[in-house]
């Protein structure tokens, strides 16, 4: 039902006027993580907006999911970013976890009073993820983890982390994945980065020293652990370039305010061609990157057999062309666009890890050549 | 006044009049062919203060047991979406009566035709705003609590509600009195009530499920060109004027002085 979509979206929009533009600013110069405005997007339906509704999730599409992150981004692109990470967790617990599992940690998570994290990045395996260190040592009916885990969002705030680690072999076919919940002894963070951009979410190193967890914490089978992880990865990848979409679209609608009422040599900057050249070719990467992403979205919605490929192209496409895009918003408003007051630098900051996380941008070009060639 | 066995039975009812107005921050004109407001000029939304008087609704059916929120609007079908968002944020039903020959309703037609939709729905208490952001006319809830035959206070910036009555604050300028009426009873309440909690998507999605009763004017025994009954009569509309130049103070020693004489002249001090 359009007139129910057009409601929801509408809804998230309200949020993101509300709660969090307005404080956007003050989030990325103070480097603070709203707790407190989390919980409301949780009381929204934001905590698994794509996780079943049994035990508290929106149960909605991806399709439904990227609307609503652009909508978000275009508020505050970094806290939009932590939201659709901490979805992407809800998810695989969702997905992946039995009915224990699910009851225990999805009504928080959806509820956002718990958050979640996604640990699979170490100090030694960053794009080559199969070649990760941290063991999970079978003793009992436990596992004993240690290691540590690299840029993990949210760190140190939420309340439930999911770990890859090796349970077996060498190689992607010995990793596992096992929730560990906060306060679990032996579990310890590193301090906040100091990062270039996405100062309104915490990223910490996660240390393992001796954590002890039930094996019951497993999600899946033993040895399924990279597989879900990936899984995760491709909804992930969606939501970070619809960020960066939404992100940027707010730049450019700065921008084109800006050019109509900056006058310069004795007529508004939109009157000058090569103005409106830029302006038209950011509104055109944006309209390309929104359809790539759409098109994404569905294969996801509908279990396409093309969903790698397609997830990481739109990520490549979207992250790149909204970061150009955002980028040309900054030049376009000329000093003013390097002020903190204006947002626009913040944005770019932003949007600048997009081409990095959730896979590098030059791997989603190695996912998508592979499927090329590969398909003969 | 009513008699207590006009009440309704069982669970309290609270009808909150909501209506749907031209986006206060977009452009707001009149169609001067037909003296109504030109609804495609800009976005149409839920008047500000009507999502207050709902919030006082739902504010007290979570603090209360029994208690059942009904929403109601006279407006053109079109509207339906609008009202629907009063659903989402919680309200259990809503009644909306929409008829062409509505359009343009004076204050009198439009109270005489919510009057009968009220009694229709029955009520122990109607909330509405003070005063809605396009017509302003302000009176509405006066009119309705005298057709309704029971108590009416306006203008309250706080309320109360009980089983057997509403109190508040009528804020005036000569100072805030506490008014208080039993049921059933009129209230319009001012912005100074909270402002409305976000529908979130379990509302939203539960919103298309809820009663959505759409009337006419017959359904209400309304005849809305009766002309035995006085209506007023619009003789003249003109297009506002443009913004005149604003008046410059050139500050030579004495802007001070001159800004607090263009405030005193202007009775802005």
């Amino acid at each position: 039902m359009t007139e129910e979509r057009d409601a929801l979206i509408a809804a998230v929009r309200e949020f993101a006027d509300a709660e969090l533009a307005p404080n956007a600013s003050r989030w990325d110069a103070e480097k603070h993580f709203p707790i407190d405005t989390l919980r409301k997007a949780g009381q929204l339906g934001l905590g698994g907006v794509y996780v079943r509704e049994d035990f508290g999730g929106s149960g909605l599409s991806r399709l439904d999911a990227v609307a609503m992150f652009e909508e978000l981004a275009k508020g505050d692109t970094t806290i939009a970013a932590y939201i659709s990470i901490h979805n992407m967790v809800a998810w695989m617990i969702d997905t992946f976890g039995d009915e224990v599992q699910r009851e225990r940690w999805i009504p928080g998570l959806t509820e956002m009073t718990d958050l979640g994290s996604y640990c699979l990045t170490e100090p030694g395996a960053g794009s080559d993820a199969t070649a990760i260190t941290t063991s999970a040592r079978r003793d009992g009916d436990d596992y004993v983890i240690s290691g540590v885990k690299q840029f993990v969002s949210g760190a140190g705030s939420s309340a439930v982390y999911v770990v890859m680690a090796r349970t077996g072999e060498q190689g992607s076919k010995g990793i596992s994945a096992i929730v560990v919940p906060d306060g679990t002894p032996g579990l310890g963070f590193g301090r906040n980065e100091a990062k270039m951009g996405w100062n309104a979410q915490p990223t910490r190193q996660v240390v393992f020293e001796e954590v002890r967890v039930p094996t019951t914490n497993r999600l899946g089978a033993e040895g399924e652990g990279f597989g879900i992880a990936m899984r995760g990865l491709n909804g992930g990848r969606l939501n970070i370039a619809a960020c960066s979409i939404g992100g940027a679209q707010w730049a450019l609608e700065r921008a084109l305010r800006y050019v109509r009422e900056r006058e310069s040599f004795g007529a508004p900057l939109a009157t000058n061609q090569s103005i409106m050249f830029t302006l038209a070719d950011m509104e055109t990467e944006l309209q390309a990157a929104r359809a790539l992403l759409h098109r994404a979205a569905a294969k996801l919605d509908e279990g396409a057999s093309d969903i790698v490929p397609a997830c990481a192209m739109a990520k490549r496409f979207a992250t790149d062309a909204a970061f150009d895009v955002a980028n040309s918003a900054l030049q376009l408003h000329g000093g003013y666009g390097y002020l903190h007051e204006y947002g626009i630098e913040r944005v770019v900051r932003d949007l600048r890890v997009h081409q990095i996380l959730e896979g590098t941008n030059e791997i989603m070009r190695l996912i998508v050549g592979r499927d090329l060639v590969n398909r003969l | 006044m009513l008699a207590d066995e006009e009440r309704t039975q069982g669970p309290m009812k609270i009808i909150v009049l909501v209506k749907e107005v031209p986006d206060t921050y977009g452009e707001r004109k009149l169609d001067l062919e037909t003296g109504l407001a030109d609804r495609a000029a800009s976005e149409s939304v839920l008047d500000e203060i009507s999502e207050r008087a709902l919030e006082v609704a739902l504010a007290h059916a979570g603090s209360a047991d029994g208690v059942e929120v009904v929403i109601m609007s006279m407006a053109p079908e079109t509207a339906a979406t609008t009202i629907r968002k009063g659903l989402a944020m919680g309200a259990a039903s809503a009644v909306h009566v929409a008829d062409p020959g509505l359009a343009g309703a004076d204050l009198g037609l439009t109270a005489r035709t919510l009057a009968a939709a009220i009694r229709r729905t029955g009520f122990d208490l109607v909330i509405a705003g003070n005063l809605s952001t396009d017509g302003s006319g302000g009176v509405l809830a006066a009119m309705l609590a005298e057709l309704l035959e029971v108590a009416n206070a306006t203008a309250l910036s706080s309320v109360e509600i009980t089983a057997e009555s509403v109190s508040g604050t009528r804020t005036t300028d000569d100072g805030a009195m506490r008014v208080s009426a039993p049921l059933p009873a009129v209230i319009s309440i001012t912005e100074a009530l909270p402002d409305a909690r976000l529908p979130n998507f379990k509302g939203i999605m539960a919103a298309k499920k809820k009663p959505f009763e759409t009337l006419t004017a017959a359904d209400l025994g309304i005849e809305p060109q009766d002309l035995a009954v006085a209506s007023s009569i619009m003789t003249a509309i003109a297009e506002k004027p443009p913004r005149a130049a604003g008046v410059k103070i050139t500050d030579e020693g004495d802007g001070g002085t001159k800004i607090a004489e263009f405030l005193i002249e202007n009775r802005l001090a």
